[in-house]
């Protein structure tokens, strides 16, 4: 009987069909490789780089990465996409950052996600109530947000650019030398959206409506709901994320996480979400940040210019959808 | 059903297909109604605004109208292209550099080597949704990124030359003082282009898969090379619109406008479905032309320059707003 079993398993293991479910069923363990394929790499270029330190460096870096992706991922899983997070992301950090002279730090902090959660507000009845379609929805936001900004920008000329004391401490500091501060802010986040995901009624209606619009409607789910809960969530998502890259770069500017949205997506597609909704969870998702935070040290180790990293980023993009699309079998 | 019927009955008589030409073209008719308006708007609030500006907004559009082409394309066909703002950065910078400091007869080859270029440019999109099998939006939202990085790669900070016969070609009037030359290329390369292709099997093809991909592969339509079909055009026009940026700034710049959008909000303005399989090009390059006097009217009227950023979000995301609810009640009727 188990002696089947084992059999079993191991013909499993030597089909390409038992590959394509493991890459199917099981994205991590293929991931995980594929970052520990990576790291060796980086190691082998330049010998002696990996130590905790690096680890550290790391994972400072890739926390932001990986909150801007799990606002694609909780998108996908809907069928939509937020591009609005870099625009979004920035602002919340240069509000905050403009507000904390005149209304003291809390309160900038609490402005600065009201303002985000606006936005996402927008967003989310665009989607969700005018059926726009969210890639649209969320690029066109994001042209009005940079817009208003650079309005409010020449307003706040005098207002100096100070950031809350907090921000700078846990988006670049850390404890006992080694540990980021800004994991105290990501540990309980990621654990609540990938146990939410999974366990709670809001994370079940996410892929319903991912998954089958039409059944879920038939099922009494107003889908309008749950897309303007989601796209205020990712925003806010955003907001935070923004705080932690202002923290780390200690700056605060109009375009300071612009650039992150294409790697948020690509975290989001390698991590095994699927952008047609339904399928994906946050897991793969930040397993992807960590891979494209180590090829994009690599890159820098090898000295490419940024040119060849957005192209590779974008080739990459498209292989591992292709990948996910082949093994799925989803058109 | 109703709908068929009734046009179905009405297939006589010469009052009738007018009838039937302006009910199927109301949209298109309602946006020249519009434009004239605009027109008037805009001579009212600045009594100056004659020819030479007329000249002037031809040829600041001309890029814009070619991306909205090409934009227009691709979406009829059921699918949408993100990557056609860098595909004209990359086109634009090539012709920039390879043109700087040679010949007219090498600027000829030029030319034609760079509207070759987006066709292979559109050839790898298109080839790539289709074996990919991954949704348009995401293969093109990609590749918009690996264009962006080859633009970087040709040319880093905005440089090269164009030649002087290039420039020449959309610059000034033809004929009357009231017909600028970039307005006549406009429709020359557009309507030599595109008016045999829609004459032609594959223009009931692009209609067909755009509009039922299902039912057009049962008819025989071979939904896959249709579809990389509408992306080769979609990047010769995008080529075109680089070719327009070079023409008309007489350099190229590696980063690129926000063509991209600029294009998706004309086409739905336009009344081109984001669904795909219903639209056509006269109504995108009109509403281009509607977009561009709506800022002019915006600066006329002394909004905020800052504020034109946020103007055109607005436009574009009231405008998909406005044809996503047509379309609701259309199909509720």
């Amino acid at each position: 009987m188990s002696d089947a079993r084992v059999a079993g398993t191991r013909s499993q293991w030597l089909t390409v069909t038992g590959w394509r479910r493991l890459l199917r069923d099981q994205p991590l363990i293929p991931l995980t490789a594929l970052l520990a394929f990576l790291i060796l790499l980086l190691e082998l270029t330049k010998p002696g780089i990996v130590s905790p330190n690096w680890v550290a460096v790391t994972l400072r870096a890739a926390v932001p990465l990986a909150i801007l992706a799990a606002c694609q991922t909780l998108t996908m899983l809907t069928g939509g996409i937020d591009l609005s997070v870099g625009i979004v992301a920035s602002m919340a950090a240069y509000v905050a950052a403009t507000q904390s002279t005149g209304q003291g730090d809390a309160m900038a902090i609490v402005i600065a996600l009201l303002a985000a959660a606006l936005v996402g507000l927008a967003n989310g009845v665009g989607v969700g109530v005018f059926r726009v379609h969210p890639l649209i929805m969320t690029l066109g936001i994001s042209l009005v947000v940079l817009g208003l900004l650079n309005v409010y920008q020449l307003a706040m000329v005098r207002a100096g650019v100070v950031l809350p004391e907090v921000i700078v401490t846990i988006g670049a500091g850390t404890t006992l030398g080694v540990l980021p501060n800004n994991l105290l802010v990501f540990i309980p986040l990621a654990l609540l959206i990938i146990v939410g995901l999974r366990r709670s009624g809001f994370g079940r209606l996410l892929f319903a409506v991912g998954d089958n619009p039409i059944a879920a409607r038939l099922s009494g789910v107003r889908a309008w709901q749950v897309l303007i809960v989601l796209y205020v969530l990712s925003a806010v998502l955003a907001g935070l994320a923004g705080f932690l890259v202002a923290g780390l770069t200690k700056t605060a500017s109009l375009g300071l996480v612009q650039q992150s949205v294409l790697p948020s997506v690509a975290a989001a597609v390698i991590g095994g979400t699927s952008i047609m909704g339904g399928r994906g969870g946050f897991g793969g998702t930040i397993v992807g940040a960590l891979i494209l935070t180590v090829l994009t040290t690599l890159l820098t180790v090898l000295q490419m210019p940024e040119a060849v990293r957005q192209i590779l980023f974008g080739g990459i993009i498209v292989a591992v959808a292709a990948a996910y699309a082949r093994v799925t079998g989803e058109s | 059903m109703t709908a068929t019927a009734s046009a179905r009955s009405a297939s006589g008589g010469l009052g009738e297909s007018i009838g039937r030409w302006r009910g199927r073209n109301s949209w298109t008719l309602g946006l020249v109604g519009l434009f004239v308006l605009l027109l008037i708007v805009t001579r009212l609030l600045a009594p100056g605004y004659g020819a030479a500006q007329i000249e002037a907004l031809a040829i600041s559009v001309l890029p814009v109208a070619l991306a909205a082409v090409a934009q227009a394309i691709v979406v009829m066909s059921g699918g949408i292209d993100l990557s056609i703002g860098p595909m004209m950065a990359f086109t634009s910078v090539t012709a920039a550099v390879l043109m700087k400091g040679q010949s007219d007869a090498f600027a000829v080859a030029v030319v034609v080597g760079v509207l070759l270029m987006g066709v292979a440019l559109g050839f790898i999109n298109g080839a790539l949704v289709v074996l990919t099998r991954v949704p348009d939006i995401v293969v093109t939202l990609a590749m918009s990124f690996v264009w962006a990085g080859a633009a970087l790669l040709v040319i880093n900070t905005p440089g090269g030359g164009a030649a002087d016969w290039l420039k020449a070609v959309i610059d000034g009037t033809i004929v009357s003082d009231w017909i600028p030359r970039a307005l006549v290329v406009l429709l020359l390369v557009v309507g030599l282009v595109w008016i045999p292709i829609l004459r032609s099997p594959l223009g009931v093809s692009l209609y067909a898969i755009g509009s039922d991909r299902l039912a057009a592969f049962r008819s025989g339509v071979g939904v896959g090379p249709t579809k990389v079909a509408a992306y080769v055009v979609t990047g010769f026009f995008a080529a075109a619109g680089g070719l327009a940026l070079t023409m008309s700034t007489g350099i190229g710049t590696p980063v690129p406008g926000p063509y991209t959008l600029q294009s998706v909000a004309a086409i739905v303005l336009g009344g081109v479905s984001l669904a795909g399989g219903r639209g056509g090009l006269t109504g995108p390059i009109i509403a281009v032309f509607i977009l561009a006097l709506v800022r002019t009217d915006l600066t006329f009227i002394g909004v905020n320059p800052n504020l034109s950023t946020a103007v055109q979000g607005a436009i574009l995301v009231g405008v998909v707003m406005f044809g996503a609810v047509t379309a609701y009640r259309r199909k509720r009727r």
